[in-house]
Parts: C-alpha cells; sequence; structure tokens
C-alpha cells in the first residue's frame, strides 16, 4: 500500500462507510474491507483502474469529480477521501465543501508546493518545479491547483473547516519531529483530517 | 456436427416448453389461467444450486441467445457475443437461464398462441403484460428449476429493466443485478417513439384489429415500419455514418467521408425510390423482422415499456424501491446511446446510492449507439467478464 494511505487509514473507524474521490485500483478500499469491514465506494475515472477495483470486488463509479457530486447524499458516509488528488481538480473549494456535505469528516492528502525543494528550484532556476514528485511541464500538467500547507490552513480558516491532525511526511511518507516543527518548508505530502466545525 | 461451431460456442441447443397450470394475476387484474414458456439452458447447475444466472431479454429477443437451433442456422442467438465457453458470461462456470416472456412470439404463450376457450389465435385478446408480470412468471419458473437464488439477473435494454425489477419485486432471491444500457422509465420521447410504431402497425389495412392471423395475414408494411423507426433509435448517428460511408458519393469522388451518404445504386434516381444504402438497409431490417415478429407481440412488448415505473408504488421515490434490496448492483451505459443514454443510467445509480445500495457504474465510450450492448466493444465485455468471475469467486468461498 501506499505509504500515505498507510497514515490514514489509521483514522477509518471499523465498520464505517467510505467514500474514496478517485480510489485508484481500489487497494485502499480493498485494504479497509478486509481488515476492518468498512463499506466503502469509489469514484475513478480511468478505465484501467476501473477495471481493478472491479477484479477487486470493489464498488467503483466511473464518475468525474469535476462534474460535482450531487448525486451523493449529505451525511451519507461517515468519511470521504480525497488523496493526491486536489490539485487536479478545477475547483478544489467547492469540493472540499462537497466532502463535508457527503461525509461527516474527510481525509485530503496533496503535494505541499511549499516544500522547500519547490522553493529552491523556484528561486534559484527561476522556472516551475520539475521534479521526479511533479514530473510535468507547467503546459502539460494536470496538477492546476497546487497550494502550500500554509495556504490549505487558511482554506481551513476561512471554512471554518476544523482540522483534527495535520500531517506532513516526505516522500518515504516519513514524519519526523523537524518536519512536525517546519511542516510547510519540509513537508512534501500533507495529510489533512478535517471535520465540520460544529458551533459550540 | 457440433465440430463445425466455434470453441466459445455453446453450440447446438435445444429449446424446452415448460407448462404452467397455476393461473398468474397480471398488473392489470386480468388472469391468466395457464401458459407456456419456452426456455433454453446453458452450462451445469452446480450440486448446490447456485450458479444459476437468469438472462432476461429485450424488445425483440427470446430464448435463444447463444448457440445454435441447427448446423445450417446462419447466425447464433442474439447475446452470442457474450454468452458461451470461456466468454463474459462463461458457460463453464454458470447455468445461465434463458426464456421468450409471456407475450412474445418464439414459444412462450403470446397473442399468436390458441387461446384454449376460444381455440383461436388470442391476438389482441391476450392481456397486456408488464415487467412485473414477466418477473413472477421468471420466478416461477426458477422454482420450477429448483434454484434457489440466482447468482446474478442480467438483461440490456427492457431486460435491463427486469433486473430492476427482480432487485426490488424478489430482494432476496438474487445476489447481483446486472442492468445494461437501460433507464429508470422511459421519457416522453421514447413514449413516443413506441406509439409511432404501434400507430404503423396497427394503421396497416391488414392489422383488422388485430385478428389478422385468423385472417391468414399479417400487418407487414405496419411492422416493418415499427422496426424501421426503432431500429434508427438503436442505432446512433455516428454508427450510421460510419456503417455507410463505404463508398464515395457521387458528388465527393475523392473522399470516403461522405457522412454515410453511400448511395444504393451508385447515382441518383430523381425519384421517390431508394436512393441511399441507408434506405435500403432500413427496408431489408423492417423486412426480416416482419418476418420472423408478430406484431401483436410488438404493440405488447412497447406497451410494457412504456408502463415500466417501479417508482409507482413508492410515491414517485424509486430509492424507496431499492431500500430492501441486498443485492449488488453492476450498471453500465454506453456514451452514443440516445435511446437510453449514459444519464439515464446515472438517475438509477443516484437513486441506488441514496437508497444505501453497493454499486457499480461504467460509461462504456462506443460509437455503436443503444446495439452496443449486444456488442463485444472490448472494455465492456471485460468488465461483464471481470464482474462474473468475481460473483464466480463468492460462489466458491461461499461454499467452503
Amino acid at each position: 500500500m501506499r505509504p500515505d494511505l498507510e497514515i490514514i487509514q489509521q483514522w477509518i473507524e471499523p465498520g464505517s462507510k467510505v467514500l474514496d474521490l478517485g480510489c485508484g485500483d481500489g487497494s485502499l478500499l480493498h485494504y479497509l474491507r478486509t481488515s476492518k469491514n468498512v463499506h466503502g465506494i469509489g469514484l475513478e475515472i480511468d478505465p484501467e483502474n476501473i477495471q481493478r477495483c472491479i477484479g477487486n470486488g470493489i464498488n467503483v463509479i466511473e464518475q468525474n469529480m469535476d462534474r460535482g457530486l450531487s448525486n451523493f447524499q449529505s451525511n451519507s458516509f461517515n468519511t470521504v477521501l480525497l488523496t493526491q488528488t486536489l490539485q487536479a481538480l478545477s475547483k478544489p473549494d467547492v469540493l472540499i465543501d462537497e466532502m463535508l456535505r457527503i461525509g461527516e469528516k474527510g481525509i485530503i492528502t496533496f503535494p505541499n508546493f511549499g516544500n522547500w525543494k519547490s522553493r529552491l528550484y523556484l528561486s534559484s532556476k527561476g522556472r516551475m518545479p520539475v521534479s521526479k514528485f511533479m514530473p510535468h511541464a507547467w503546459y502539460n500538467t494536470p496538477n492546476i491547483h497546487f497550494c502550500t500547507v500554509k495556504d490549505f490552513d487558511a482554506l481551513c480558516r476561512e471554512k471554518n473547516i476544523k482540522v483534527l491532525t495535520r500531517t506532513v511526511v516526505d516522500l518515504e511518507h516519513q514524519g519526523s519531529w523537524y518536519m512536525k516543527a517546519w511542516p510547510n518548508l519540509l513537508g512534501e505530502i500533507a495529510i489533512y483530517h478535517i471535520t465540520k466545525e460544529t458551533a459550540e | 456436427m457440433s465440430d463445425s461451431f466455434p470453441t466459445n460456442s455453446v453450440g447446438l441447443v435445444t429449446p424446452q416448453v415448460h407448462h404452467f397450470d397455476d393461473p398468474l394475476t397480471l398488473r392489470s387484474g386480468k388472469v391468466l389461467p395457464a401458459y407456456d414458456l419456452v426456455v433454453e439452458t446453458y452450462g451445469t447447475l452446480n450440486s448446490a444450486r447456485t450458479n444459476a444466472i437468469l438472462i432476461c431479454h429485450a424488445l425483440s429477443g427470446d430464448h435463444h441467445s447463444a448457440g445454435f437451433h441447427s448446423p445450417d442456422d446462419k447466425k447464433p442467438g442474439w447475446w452470442d457475443a457474450c454468452i458461451g465457453p470461456g466468454k463474459a458470461i462463461d458457460t463453464t462456470l454458470f447455468f445461465v437461464v434463458n426464456l421468450n416472456n409471456l407475450g412474445g412470439c418464439a414459444g412462450s404463450t403470446g397473442p399468436a398462441s390458441i387461446n384454449p376457450e376460444t381455440e383461436k389465435f388470442y391476438g389482441p385478446d391476450f392481456p397486456v403484460v408488464t415487467v412485473r408480470d414477466w418477473v413472477n412468471s421468471q420466478a416461477r419458473l426458477m422454482d420450477r428449476l429448483e434454484i434457489p437464488k440466482w447468482a446474478a439477473v442480467v438483461g440490456g435494454s427492457l431486460g435491463g429493466m427486469q433486473v430492476l425489477r427482480w432487485a426490488i419485486s424478489y430482494p432476496e432471491r438474487l445476489d447481483h443485478a446486472i442492468c445494461i444500457a437501460a433507464a429508470p422509465k422511459l421519457s416522453a420521447q421514447n413514449i413516443a417513439f413506441n406509439e409511432v410504431a404501434r400507430r404503423s402497425i396497427t394503421s396497416d389495412s391488414n392489422f383488422h384489429a388485430g385478428r389478422y392471423l385468423e385472417l391468414g395475414t399479417y400487418p407487414k408494411q405496419g411492422l416493418m415500419l415499427a422496426r424501421m423507426i426503432g431500429h434508427i433509435t438503436y442505432l446512433s448517428d455516428s454508427a450510421m455514418r460510419a456503417k455507410f460511408s463505404k463508398a464515395v458519393s457521387d458528388y465527393k469522388r475523392d473522399s470516403s467521408e461522405n457522412s454515410g451518404r453511400d448511395l444504393s445504386t451508385g447515382k441518383l434516381s430523381f425519384g421517390f425510390d431508394v436512393d441511399f444504402q441507408v434506405e435500403s438497409y432500413l427496408h431489408y431490417q423492417g423486412e426480416r423482422f416482419s418476418k420472423n415478429f408478430d406484431a401483436n407481440t410488438y404493440l405488447l412488448m412497447t406497451k410494457a415499456l412504456d408502463y415500466f415505473d417501479p417508482s409507482v408504488d413508492f410515491e414517485g421515490d424509486l430509492a424507496k424501491a431499492f431500500e430492501n434490496s441486498p443485492c449488488k448492483f453492476f450498471l453500465m451505459s454506453f456514451s452514443t446511446d440516445w435511446r437510453f443514454p449514459p444519464e439515464r443510467s446515472r438517475e438509477l445509480v443516484t437513486d441506488l446510492l441514496k437508497a444505501g445500495r453497493e454499486v457499480s457504474y461504467l460509461e462504456i465510450e462506443a460509437d455503436q449507439g443503444h446495439d452496443a450492448f449486444l456488442i463485444a466493444i472490448p472494455r465492456y465485455v471485460d468488465a461483464l467478464s471481470t464482474y462474473l468471475t468475481r460473483v464466480h469467486k463468492e460462489l466458491e468461498v461461499n461454499a467452503t
């Protein structure tokens, strides 16, 4: 399993209902079903991934998130997942609202553009960062909405979204005390567990 | 003899007739005192009787979905692309049950059968049957075959509607509902096309208020027209363009891009006869169909389509209809299908999700329009095959 998935699976309650937006080949939902008896549904648009989901016995719906999620009822899932897809959405802020309408909690992971490597690349070369991690050129990248940990924190404040847990990891998905101290500088992948702010 | 059939064909098959004496009360309130269902089965029922799949046919289909009735048959059954040894619906894994629905004209009791009370053809006296009635009769067949539960019920188009009805009427008697290129109910446009087809038939001077068989005739022109208009709705614009773009046209001799305007004889006639290939194709299709299909059955099948709307028993809320259906749902639609386009399947998915059901849904890119569900389109067939392989694995797991 992808290491960021290893981290987030710990936040999912046994027997709960999970909607995985951009579920890939369904390996996380498959793991959650076999190890935690989770009832999952995945959304995916890649035909090969969809085929693998079917083979894995995962409920998968071919649907483009950019066309909205209005076919999902409010509060119909415990957790809605969005892993490594936020930056490729046309309206990421709207989708986050939708995630928290449909689910009690949301889990979002994204590449942190505030990482020192991106900063160094841009400041030294003066060009959009291209790396093994972000291999696309600016004109053909599917990643059209990059953000940093600080940007995401600000969006959560604006939207009154409560951050239950925020973790950053490097590409090997190892966390460390210094990443906790300077997440926006050192973290390569940000992992957020969020929920609606309740009026207390 | 069967040596001459392809190795992935079920080969030579023989239909069987099952007679039922228990009166069947129909949705209309009318009662069918007794009836026959003609049935074909492929593959072997396992000892636990768990590996049976029911195939539900669409408007012009019947019990003969795969294989050949005689070594001289030019064409196999209507869904031979998907049913056979090693095919998507694998007859080495599953026991596949097919029937001709009530009101049909391929051997089950219908308008072209003899009414035992009058000893004449039923004709227009055959009661209007609905999808619900078909599913009730299929459940009786299931009991007759001593099948406690279907591993899956599978159908496309009107067949897909029967699949949905199974999930609602007999939720405990199927594990998987596989519904292809269907809709929760017909749209006004769908009904409009059906009405044009019906009017074509009933306004034919040989229709004789439906009693044409007694008079030794049939409404050939009407049935032809009905089939022609139906056929247009089964194909997509792109499929028709592709089908009739093989030759260059009279005005664009250097190009094969002629929007499907292939000429029938190579030049315009400046008359009102057939000029274009598409016209002769439709005439051929209509002609062939009219020889093999009963006009009253056509009327009846289109009415069954028009009347289908399981939400009527649930205050118009289809999600409520599925609330007590524990089976798993698998839906597919085709991009160029304009009879039951993908948004109609998406409506179903929305209601199934609302009902909290387990559902998978695929939107297959295909040029062939509504007819795509009958064609071996790789992604479609692979998905169906993979899904059913998983269904079979579940059977094995449950057996241990």
